[in-house]
This record gives structure tokens, sequence and C-alpha cells, in this order.
């Protein structure tokens, strides 16, 4: 059964609910003049497994099925959702959001037809991917073999999450589509203690695909080699220095740098209202010319890609950045018509009871010529960053932060000592100018990243080779 | 005394009821069920003009059942009764695969609330569309015509919500309660020599009528984004420091998260073993009001259903006790303190400054207003955040700054607190005034 009948199947059926009766709501919504209309209709499946103390303690299941329904009418939004997929109470809902177009002026948009578009991940269910005892026995495993690495471990924690999430798209040109999408994700956390000094690490990564992903060459395992690594290394760190300096960013995760200097500024939302940094700045220098920055919702299994977006609409390979010159903003539907433009499949949602939105997919830079060894040892003092947690950016001054959580000093082209977490801020517009040197060494982060905007949250990924800044500031103690 | 809609109410305890009944029949030896539903409006002005109406209504319910000493949880927002037996099933199911947890298990019987006072939480507004409409164009024109270099917003907002959560336990605990929440918001952005600035205000109240005005919202949020145009950077300094209200209560919530059960239990606490010790300067009050009137933190009960206490968290800078639910508190060998879901209306007793005298205790020194990421290390208490807010000398305010870091240990950063102001911020759950520190390390341009 192909994936548009085997969502409805799953969608509608079991509400009483058929096509045609789609049609009706549209219908009622379409009696008004409008931009946009749509119906999402979303069913998601969740697990989560934790193990900590040695046992696994807990898990929870969740259901939870609804339908949105919108309608856009020149610049102006009514939404209204329900838990409920049934008739009625669809039609109750598209009756009040109707009411905003009589606010609106309507542009009388022509309607596009959605092209084919190619699978980017396997309509597979992680959940059932696993039996129970397997899911607990890896857990276990995981713990048991993490132990055995260093004997300062006071405790692991570790977590396996799975989501089996089936979406159906209804569009006013009278197209529906739907796309069923796996999520899965682990992560292994270890606290460790010598001489009452105690340090936490941690590491995890994740697909758009089945638990044995974790399996495969025992990538689980990786994962708690390296939360232990982090955490020794940290037991070790020295206070991080302050003040502006250069700093090399290592390759992978703190592509995290793009994600928030650059990424949020060139949502298409932000830019079509003129509150980013970036605003009306298409065709202007904002990065060296050794930067290509591009969000990408077509990379094979990633964490952030999609066959289609939550509009219908096929993601794409935008490019954002070419050589230093700014390209093109990030687009879903509605701030597309707005400014002119297509959509770039990044019309996303947390779900069905939140508004599409323009969001990131996989936010990465493309290789460059360095050799990374080479880019260190261009560098007299400085600071090394291999691993962040999170950061945050605010788009309109630009300046945003990201929080190293492994760092290096380096002295005369060396990797030295290891220095304390601290934040690294900056100004969005400018950060990528002092980009001297791009390494050759492009990586992707191992799939744990989620994206908040406007109280959603989204799954998404980064990625980077190894970058030198000339100048960036560091947040340590050691003025 | 508020009206409930008590016949809703029952409605839902007997579901709950449903869900424990099924959860007994299936084989668990003890169960927990919650439920809530929730209806709400949303409105948005932009440029003088609606931008979008949302109509929320949400609703949910999960269960958590034992097997002897074995845990499982699922939840699902559909209610029917076929949806009942299918989430049950699924809790029971992960019960049997999960290990025996010996501190596992529903709260002790004697700690359950068995009092049930009436803490003003439900006041319904009867919002239609067009009046929030209304409201938020006003409180969105009041920002923008404040001043000249107000130029471009991202709207104003008025959400409106209320609520019913219900829950029950197989110890015979059943209650549920109405409850309301009302705010409204405005964020405008300014411009002046190139520089752009953007910030926001907002109120919020279980009750309409406590909202400040849309007009007061608007211009307070425009005289916040007017202050911060032509912010610079600072170069790397010590400095003593002080945090307004609004990120004081962030200072407060990483010392609450720091003596939390589930922190303690896995010594992923910067202050384990710190019960009966100062952590704090001696003049600092740190304590639990969980039964004040019309709060936004108010409950007669946590999570689970235990009572919760008016108590003493840190008296004379000494800690007093820790922040636990049933199951932390097990594993530490204490008694949960009502503390499942987190503390209820925190409050740091002030002392006689107000904001200005506080900027005068400062004298010369960073004045943060906002704080941007994580960076804090919650096991080593290492903590580096990038902030903005102003530069100031003599007790004055001289200019704004941004892009700079601010970093020190919070075991540290507590015991140098210089003093808090009587410029309480009731917004949130914990409440605070200022916060000045001796000093911190500051890394700019």
């Amino acid at each position: 059964m192909d994936t548009l009948n085997q969502v409805k199947q799953s969608i509608l059926t079991p509400y009483g609910m058929q096509e045609k009766d789609i049609d009706k709501i549209m219908d009622s919504m379409l009696s008004v003049p409008v931009d946009n209309a749509d119906i999402y209709f979303q069913s998601s499946h969740f697990e989560s497994w934790s193990l900590e103390g040695g046992i696994v303690k807990e898990g929870s299941h969740s259901i939870e099925q609804g339908a949105g329904v919108r309608v856009v009418s020149g610049d102006k939004t009514g939404f209204a959702y329900s838990d409920r997929i049934e008739l009625s109470v669809l039609l109750e809902a598209a009756n009040n959001v109707k009411a905003i177009a009589r606010q609106g002026q309507n542009t009388q948009n022509k309607l596009e037809t959605i092209p084919k578009w190619n699978r980017y991940y396997e309509s597979v269910n992680p959940l059932k991917s696993l039996a129970d005892q397997e899911k607990i026995d890896l857990l276990r495993k995981i713990d048991i073999e993490t132990r055995k690495l260093d004997s300062r471990i006071e405790e692991v924690m570790v977590s396996l999450v799975g989501v089996h999430e089936k979406i159906l798209v209804a569009n006013q040109d009278g197209s529906l589509v739907a796309d069923i999408r796996p999520l899965t994700r682990m992560s292994v956390s270890v606290i460790l203690e010598e001489n009452g000094k105690r340090e936490q690490g941690s590491m995890g990564g994740g697909a758009r695909t089945e638990y044995s992903y974790f399996l495969d060459q025992d990538k689980a395992l990786e994962y708690g080699k390296e939360a232990v690594r982090q955490a020794i290394v940290n037991l070790d760190a020295v206070d991080a220095p302050a003040g502006n300096m250069t700093v090399v960013l290592g390759p992978g995760w703190p592509g995290i740098l793009l994600h928030e200097a650059i990424g949020h500024g060139l949502e298409g939302d932000f830019n079509r209202k003129g509150t980013s940094a970036f605003s009306n700045k298409v065709g202007e220098r904002v990065a060296s010319d050794l930067c290509t920055v591009v969000d990408d919702g077509t990379l094979e299994g990633r964490r952030g890609s999609l066959n289609i977006d939550d509009e219908g609409t096929p993601t794409e390979k935008t490019v954002l950045i070419e050589k230093g010159i700014l390209k093109g903003y990030m687009q879903d539907k509605l701030n597309a018509r707005l400014m002119g433009v297509k959509s770039t499949g990044n019309g996303r949602r947390e779900s069905y009871a939140h508004l599409p939105m323009p969001r990131m997919t996989n936010t990465y830079m493309l290789p460059g010529s360095h050799n990374p060894v080479e880019i260190i040892k261009s560098v007299k003092k400085g600071l090394y960053a291999k691993n962040f947690g999170g950061g945050q950016v605010d788009i309109t001054s630009g300046k945003f932060v990201f929080s190293a959580s492994e760092a290096y000093l380096i002295e005369d082209g060396k990797i030295t000592c290891p220095v304390k977490g601290a934040t690294l801020i900056g100004n969005g517009p400018e950060v990528l100018t002092k980009v001297s040197m791009v390494g050759d060494d492009l990586e992707l982060d191992a799939g744990v990243g989620t994206c908040g905007k406007e109280g959603q949250s989204v799954p998404v990924g980064v990625g980077q080779p190894t970058i030198k800044i000339d100048g960036l500031t560091v947040g340590g103690t050691n003025v | 005394m508020t009206v409930q809609n008590q016949e809703e109410i029952n409605r839902l305890k007997n579901l709950v009821q449903d869900l424990l009944d099924e959860s007994k029949k299936q084989g668990s030896t003890s169960a927990e069920a919650g439920l809530s539903v929730d209806n709400g409006l949303s409105v948005t002005a932009r440029l003088g003009e609606v931008e979008t109406i949302e109509h929320h209504c949400d609703q949910g319910l999960s269960i958590t059942v034992y097997i002897g000493k074995k845990k499982g949880s699922a939840s699902t927002n559909d209610f029917s009764s076929n949806s009942i037996k299918e989430t049950v099933k699924a809790a029971c199911s992960i019960a049997s695969f999960s290990s025996e947890d010996e501190f596992a298990g529903l709260p002790d019987q004697e700690r359950l609330a068995t009092e049930f006072p009436d803490l003003d939480r439900n006041h319904p507004w009867n919002l239609d569309v067009d009046t929030a409409i209304d409201l938020t164009v006003e409180c969105e024109d009041a920002a923008r015509s404040y001043h000249a270099d107000i130029n471009n917003s991202e709207g104003a907002s008025i959400d409106s919500h209320q609520g019913i959560r219900v829950l029950g336990n197989t110890l015979g605990f059943l209650q549920g309660y109405q409850a309301t929440r009302h705010s409204m918001g405005c964020s405008v952005l300014g411009e002046r020599d190139g520089n752009m600035q953007r910030d926001y205000w907002y109120s919020i109240s279980r009750k309409a009528e406590k909202l400040e005005s849309a007009k007061d919202i608007g211009m307070m949020a425009a005289e916040r984004t007017i202050k911060r145009l032509g912010a610079r950077s600072l170069t790397t300094r010590q400095s003593p420091v002080l945090y307004s209200a609004e990120v004081a209560s962030g200072l407060i919530g990483s010392l609450i998260g720091a003596i939390s059960g589930g922190s303690l239990y896995r010594k992923s606490s910067f202050l384990l073993d710190a019960l009966d010790t100062q952590i704090l300067p001696g003049f600092i009050r740190i304590h639990e009001q969980p039964h004040l009137k019309m709060a936004l933190g108010s409950s007669v009960y946590d999570s689970e259903g235990v009572s919760t206490i008016a108590r003493d968290i840190v008296s004379e800078g000494v800690l007093q006790g820790y922040v636990l639910a049933s199951y932390s508190a097990r594993k530490l060998g204490m008694q949960s303190t009502g503390n499942a879901g987190g503390v209820h209306n925190l409050t740091v007793d002030s002392g006689d400054n107000d904001f200005a005298a506080m900027l005068k205790q400062l004298d010369t020194g960073l004045l943060v207003t906002e704080l941007m990421g994580q960076g804090v290390n919650r096991v080593t208490g290492d903590y580096s955040r990038g902030a903005s807010g102003f530069w100031v000398e003599n007790g004055q305010i001289q200019y704004p700054v941004e892009e700079i870091t601010i970093a020190g240990n919070l075991k540290d950063m507590y015991k140098n607190i210089v003093s808090v102001g009587n410029d309480v911020d009731y917004r949130g759950n914990i409440r605070t005034g200022s916060i000045l520190i001796e000093q911190m390390a500051i890394a700019g341009e």
C-alpha cells in the first residue's frame, strides 16, 4: 500500500472520516476569499525508556492525534484545532477560522501544483523495530559496558526514544499528501568522581530510521565511550579564558554556530517583517568568500530531513550563503507568497495544534581546502572548541551565544590544556566575515538537535568542517 | 470564592476513576492517573491590524501503573473508552518489562492532601475575538507611538486560557479543580544610527482585571526597546553585577535545581550534602507560599497529591530543606516535601532597597536585564552566559551594553550576594527582587 493510503487508513478510517469529508471542510473554508487554506492531520506514537542506577526504572508510551485547520488571507491567519478527528468538530473549527477572511485582503494567488518528491527515509515504525525486551537489553548492555570503562564512574544514565508520526495535508488546490516519519534518539550521560570533584559527560545520536541504527557497528556503545571521554577531559579542565580571541571550532555539532548566528536570521518570517538583522541583505556579503552555507532537508535519514514539509511542499537543498554572499531565505507558503518567492519547503510545525512557520532542517557549511591540523597550527594563542551544549539568538540585534562543553587552549599552534565550559558570544551578520580558514573535514552532527522557536520544538541537524574565526568573545572566568 | 464547573469536573473525575479501575482490572497493584482539559483564545495584532486568531482546545490523560515495584506510564489525548483500555494496556506492558525498583510507588497515604481550601484560581474572561483584537491593537499602538525611533513591531498578543485538572490514585485520592490564566504582551523594534533593537513586556494573571492595561504594557515594551538603542560591548573586566528582578528569578531557579531530589540522588548537583549549611548570606530567607490566593504558583497538593506546605527552604542563609517528591525522598531516606512538579510561589524575602537604591549600592558595575543561552553546569556550578543590560557609574545608568558574557561559579555567586531589592517580579513562580552580586567576570571586546 502506498504512503497516502496507509496514512488515510490509520488517521481517517478509525474515526469514520472519508476524503469527501475533507472536501466538505475545505469547501467551507473556501466559501470566503482566502489565499491559503489547509487541513493538517497528524497521528503520533511516542515511546521512551530510561535507565539509571543500573536498572531500567521506567518507560512511557503516548499516542496523540488531531487535526488543525488554517485559513490565510493576505498576511492574516485564522487557526483552530481539535484532538477529535470528526467531521462535525472540524466543520465548526473551519467555521471559526473563516472569520479572519473578513479582516484580510485576498491577493488571488494562483495555485501551484505539487511536484513529485523523493524519499529520504523509509516508512518504518521504530517502536516496532525491536521487541521491548531487546530495547531493555540494549540499555543494560550500554550501562554495563560503559561502567567497565573507568573506575571513577559514579552514575550512568541511558535513554532511548522513538517516534512514529504520520501526517496528512489537504490543501485548497485539492491536493492531499501524506508522509510517514520515523525518528529515533539515544543518549548516554555519565557522572565521574575523582577526589571529591565531579564532572559529567554526555553523548547521543539518532536518525529517521529503526532502532537497529544504534546496534550497527556498536554505535550505542560508542556514545558511552564518548561520554566518559568528555567527563575525563573536564575533570582536568582549568578556568576558561575571558575576552576576544581567535577561536577554532571543530567539525560537526559546533555547526550550531551556523544555526544560531545566521540560520534563524535567515528565516522568511523575520525578513518579511523586517525584524531580522539580515533583512534586505540578499546579494550582500555576510561572510568571507570561504563560506557556503546550505539548509538541506533532503539528506538521507537525517534527524532534520523531511520528504515534504508540514505544508506538503517537498523539501530542498537551499543555498543560504554562497561564497560569502547572501542568496536567499528559508520560506514557508505564507511568507514566500508575501515576499514574491517560492516556498523552499521549510514550513514546519511542532504538531497539529501549532501553526506552521519557516524553520530550519539540516543547516551546514560546505567543506573548504584546509587540513584541520594546519588550521590549529596557524593559531598562536586561542581557543579550540570541540563540543557544545545549546545556543540562542536575538534575531533583531543579531547577537547570538552558544555554550562550549569541551574546549582547549591553543598555544603556539598546539592544542594544550582543557578549559571549563564557557559561553561564546558574537554578532551574527559579522561572525562569518571573520572566518579565515575552512577545513576539508565536513561532518554532520550525530542527530540529537532540537530547535525551539516561539514555543514550538522541531528536530533539526547541523554540521560544518573545522573553521577558524579571527575574533569571538569567550566567556570564561580567567580575566 | 470562585465558581467551578462542578458538573464537568465530576465528569472528568469519573473518567480518571475509570482509568484507575481499568488499571486494576489489567493487573496493576497500584496506579495514579491525571487528566487535563484546556480551552483558550490567542489573538495577535501587528502594525495596527489583527495578524492571527488561534482557537485552542487541548486535552490529555496519563496513567502510571505499578506492578509491585515495577513502573510504567502511558498517555493519550483520546478519551474514548477503547483508548483508555489501550493506554492502560501500554502502561502495564511497560511495567512488566521495567526493573524492580524498591523506591518506586505511590506517595505515602498519610502525606496525601485531605483538605482542599479554595485558592481563588478560576476567573474566566468572557473575551470575544473583536475585543481581543481591539485590546491588542491598542497595546501595540501605545508602543508604536511612544517614540519616533520605534519603527517596527513583532506585534501585541493576548492569550486567555481556562482549564480543568484532575488527579487520582488507587489510595483513594481523587480531586479536580478549574483554573484560568490570562496574559497580554507586546514586542517592538527600534532603530537609531543603524542599530536595531527589540524588547518586550508582558503581564500575566489568573484574573483579567488584574492585568496591566494594554496601554501600559505597550509603553513599557517601547521604553525598554528605546533604552537599548546604541548598545555597545564592554572591555573584559571584573565587576559587580546587578541582576534585574526578571533575570534574578533564573539565578534562584538554578539553586532550586541544585537542591531538588533528582539532582541530589543522582549526585549531579553542586550543592550535595548542603543541608544545614550556609549557602547564602545570613540576611537571606527563601520560602514557599503554596496557598496564596489567586497566585500563579498556588496549589493545595503537588502533582502526586501530596499536601503542599508553607515552609522555609533557606533561613538566615542556611539550607533548611530539599525540594523532594516521593521517589527522590525515598532514595534519600527522607520525606516528600510536596514538590512533585516543582516549587510553589517560591519567595525571596526582600530588604528595604527599591530599584534606585539597588543601583546606588551597585555604584559602578553592570546591570543585567537579559541573559542568553544555558551555560550552567549543574554538576560543578560553573556559570557562563551571554548578557545584555546597562553600564552603571555612581549609581546612574550610563549606556546600554550587549555582546558580553558574565561568568562565575554559582556556589561563590550565592555566597557573594550583597543585597536583594524590593522591586519584586510577581509574574513567575519564583518571586524575587533584583539581586546584587559582589563580583563576576565580564568578557567582551
